[in-house]
């Protein structure tokens, strides 16, 4: 056997190694190091943060709702990690008008306190950020926007995150939700643009953007707020692409929708159809 | 708000703004209405959206008669510009057509897209350049009458697909230069399209834009394409420009405002070239309309107002209210917030004091496209903003438009300006209501009155002149610099008047806003101050010149001494 082949092995063998020591660490450790990449990959290339202050406003919001509610709970402050998260994502999602930071401060608290407060069978039923972005934008549009196009349209940084996004959906034992919802979205929206005879292209398109990175990632693969079992988390994750779908159609006809479905179909989607099946999942298991 | 300057005092109440603007057009025989172009029907499916520029509106004493008057563009083949000529009574005549500027928008040739004017060859006529997408054009101004097309003799037969272009004497040699931005790639004929993949490649930092052009005036009628070597071909989609001395150093500077990138600050060394520079623009990346240059707090300086878009749900990009601190910290700080942040999709602003109070007002117009009610093109638009940017490059992948609106039926925006109290809006109670698809916006003193009218020429749709009526009890003084070793419209001059505790700059602009250009005639607002302590004029040559207490409530001449 020659150096080379011996050398391969050796770095196959590391390599597995290190995707089982991997496999130990703490799911939300691997979700914090992503989202934290693509902070820093966003603001390094792009600044699209807006403003360091928003981003320790959030942090510290969210992180200080949670050790409170988690301390009157509980009893004990809990692993902040969740709130690191949800104050990260809300810095990249929020965009406000006029730079307010009011909604990176209630957008935090929203989101932290939605786990205390909306609660069946001591589970929370929303995915914490999705719910403080889908509130704010039902309660204030002409206040808050959400993330649209803000790393720049550029495929390098895309590939970069959508390549640890799907090393870590892996590791976290998540992917099958993420492809689930992304082959959802890419047929049912190629179906709906043949049915209302639009172009594809156009209809498919946001699945590249960063908003959507950050929902299949971040949002829909949320370990606490998805439902047990693989093949039900694959059913709910098409079943968030449906709902979109319809969102998208009832756009598409021009119905009057508020302006958040338009805005952010997928979120309002996952707004609808999660906290339903996590609920149903804990009644079947209540009965069980 | 804490000011280097220090706060300046609110004097103006939103209630009592101390002004009306009046809706008189008609009354002033102003009947022009802008027509969009069409274009290469490979691009029908979003050509609302690339046809929707073209309507600009300068001012220029062209007949050199001590009045202003006005120059619309027209965007459609066989729509003719307007030349409106100030009678002195209140009224307009229109005379484009026995000028020679009226049939600019011909096949082959391009359509308007906007004109800035001075005085290329220094000989006390306002000449004129029309930007188009197709060829530029230069006229000479014959005899204040009659214009010639001068444009090959002058070396700039050029295609460039243009919605900008502003003059300065960037090299300190009294002739005035030539600025012009593109838009789309100056390869791109947009009525014979051999492609459609001719957008942008990012909604944030698209750098696939035309390229700027810088051409110096060599003298004898002549310019040359210095673009390369001093640096300054941006190829970021740029919707307009402004020139000043933003950093003390006694050279004019190139500010740009672009579509789908961050705005670019071009530093002049000393005539010898231009560095591009960060200058704290670089962190916000929006979607530049135009930049307006005043003095925002009466600091003595000049900031920069560059308009963005916001969309209730959608979108927030907000405008900028960059506060000038280049002599001693080297950047911009952005310090618009509230109302003056959000105006919509806003287009073409210009600072002016229309109020006489001592403070510059802001007047933004508004408004994208008006079509369809109904029906919004936000939704589409939010497919592709966030798709990956060879999607959207592609004007094929486009959404088709039909008969949507995109930010259509928007008003115009007049913020008062309160000083530390903050801008508040006060377009409805002085009068300015309309619902045009507004873009460029230009003021002028139409009447000699000690009033700044203003002027909005808006897309596909019939030009506004509102006519100012300041509080008769307020203070006024103007003025008319006439340039010796500096070129003789004065382009570049910044003036500082000092009365009181008001100390105000202003600058004769050769381009500003959106695709349009003030009047030369520095108008400053006194309030109730009664009299001026000095009055200093930088004149582009370099030449300082002061004016202790010059008389007020009147138009004051001021020409460049010799030395």
């Amino acid at each position: 056997m020659s150096d080379a082949t011996h050398a391969t092995a050796a770095e196959r063998n590391a390599l597995v190694r290190l995707w089982q020591r991997g496999s130990k660490i703490d799911p939300r450790y691997l979700i914090a190091f992503l989202i934290t990449l693509v902070l820093a990959a966003a603001q390094l290339r792009y600044q699209m943060v807006g403003g360091y202050d928003r981003l320790v406003l959030a942090l510290a919001v969210c992180t200080a709702t949670e050790a409170l509610l988690s301390w009157f709970d509980r009893g004990k402050i809990v692993n902040l990690l969740s709130a690191y998260i949800s104050g990260i994502s809300l810095t990249l999602l929020i965009k406000p008008q006029g730079g307010a930071l009011w909604p990176f401060a209630l957008g935090g608290f929203l989101a932290i306190s939605s786990k205390y407060v909306l609660r069946y069978r001591d589970n929370h039923l929303w995915n914490p950020t999705n719910f403080a972005i889908t509130a704010l934008l039902l309660a204030a549009p002409d206040r808050v926007s959400v993330l649209s196009h803000q790393f720049g349209n550029d495929m390098a940084t895309n590939l970069v995150i959508w390549i640890f996004g799907l090393v870590i959906a892996a590791r976290v034992g998540v992917l099958h939700i993420t492809l689930t919802y992304v082959a959802s979205f890419l047929l049912l929206n190629t179906a709906r643009a043949a049915a209302l005879g639009q172009p594809v292209l156009p209809e498919i398109a946001p699945i590249t953007g960063p908003m959507y990175q950050l929902f299949v990632f971040f949002m829909i693969t949320d370990p606490r707020t998805v439902v047990r079992g693989r093949r039900r988390q694959i059913v709910v994750a098409v079943l968030i692409a449906l709902m979109e779908t319809l969102i998208r159609f009832a756009s598409d006809k021009g119905w009057p929708l508020p302006t958040a479905f338009n805005a952010a179909p997928a979120f309002l989607a996952l707004a609808i159809v999660g906290p339903i099946a996590k609920w149903l999942d804990l009644r079947r298991l209540r009965y069980k | 708000m804490r000011l280097d300057g220090g706060p300046s005092r609110a004097v103006a109440d939103a209630a009592h703004p101390g002004f009306v603007l009046r809706d008189e057009t008609a009354a002033a025989g102003i009947h022009f209405v802008h027509h969009r172009p069409t274009f290469d029907p490979k691009i029908a499916g979003i050509e609302p959206h690339v046809a929707a520029l073209g309507a600009s509106v300068s001012v220029a004493d062209f007949d050199g008669d001590g009045r202003p008057d006005l120059y619309f563009t027209n965007s459609r083949f066989g729509e003719p510009n307007a030349l409106y000529r100030n009678k002195g009574d209140g009224t307009f005549e229109e005379v484009a057509a026995s000028a020679g500027l009226a049939d600019l928008n011909r096949p082959g040739e391009g359509v308007s897209m906007g004109a800035v004017w001075g005085d290329f060859d220094n000989d006390g006529r306002e000449d004129v350049l029309v930007y188009r997408y197709g060829y530029l054009a230069l006229f000479r101004n014959v005899d204040g009458r009659h214009f010639e097309d001068v444009t090959a003799q002058a070396g700039l037969h050029r295609w460039v697909n243009s919605n900008g272009a502003i003059w300065l004497d960037y090299d300190h040699d009294g002739l005035l230069d030539l600025y012009v931005t593109a838009y789309f790639r100056s390869d791109i004929d947009l009525w014979h399209l051999t492609t459609t993949r001719i957008m942008h490649n990012s909604f944030e930092f698209a750098t696939n834009g035309g390229k700027n052009l810088l051409f110096h005036n060599l003298g004898g009628g002549k310019f040359e394409d210095v673009t390369d070597k001093m640096g300054v071909g941006s190829t970021r989609w740029s919707l307009a420009a402004a020139s000043a001395d933003f950093n003390g150093d006694g050279w004019p500077d190139i500010y740009l405002a672009n579509d789908y990138g961050p705005e670019e600050l071009y530093l002049n060394d000393r005539g010898r070239r231009f560095v591009l520079t960060t200058a704290g623009l670089e962190s916000e990346s929006k979607s530049g309309m135009s930049v307006a240059l005043g003095d925002a707090y009466n600091r003595g300086r000049l900031d920069a107002f560059v308009t963005n878009i916001s969309e209730r749900g959608y979108l927030f990009q907000n405008n900028n209210l960059r506060l000038n601190e280049m002599p001693e910290a080297g950047r911009f700080r952005n310090v618009a917030e509230g109302e003056i942040a959000d105006a919509g999709w806003a287009w073409g602003s210009q600072f002016g004091d229309l109020n006489n109070d001592g403070a510059n007002e802001l007047f933004v117009a508004n408004g994208f496209i008006s079509a369809d009610r109904q029906k919004s093109y936000w939704y589409a638009m939010s497919k592709i903003a966030g798709a990956n940017g060879r999607f959207f490059e592609d004007a094929a992948t486009w959404p088709p438009f039909g008969n949507a609106s995109l930010s259509g039926y928007e008003r115009s925006r007049v913020y008062l300006n309160r000083g530390v109290a903050g801008w508040v809006d006060v377009a409805k109670k002085v009068g300015v209501t309309d619902l045009y698809d507004g873009r460029a916006v230009a003021l002028a003193d139409l009447s000699n009155r000690g009033a700044v009218d203003v002027i909005v020429a808006n897309q596909n749709q019939p030009a506004v002149l509102y006519r100012d009526y300041p509080d008769s009890t307020r203070h006024w003084i103007a003025f008319r610099l006439v340039g010796t070793r500096s070129n003789r419209s004065a382009i570049g001059a910044e003036v500082v008047l000092e009365s009181g505790d008001l100390r105000q700059r202003r600058i004769v602009d050769g381009g500003s806003g959106f695709a349009s250009q003030n009047d030369r005639r520095l108008h400053f607002g006194l309030g109730v101050r009664e009299w001026v302590d000095r009055v200093v004029i930088y004149w582009p040559s370099g030449t300082r010149q002061i004016l202790p207490r010059p008389p007020i409530d009147r138009f004051v001449t001021v020409t460049e001494p010799e030395r």
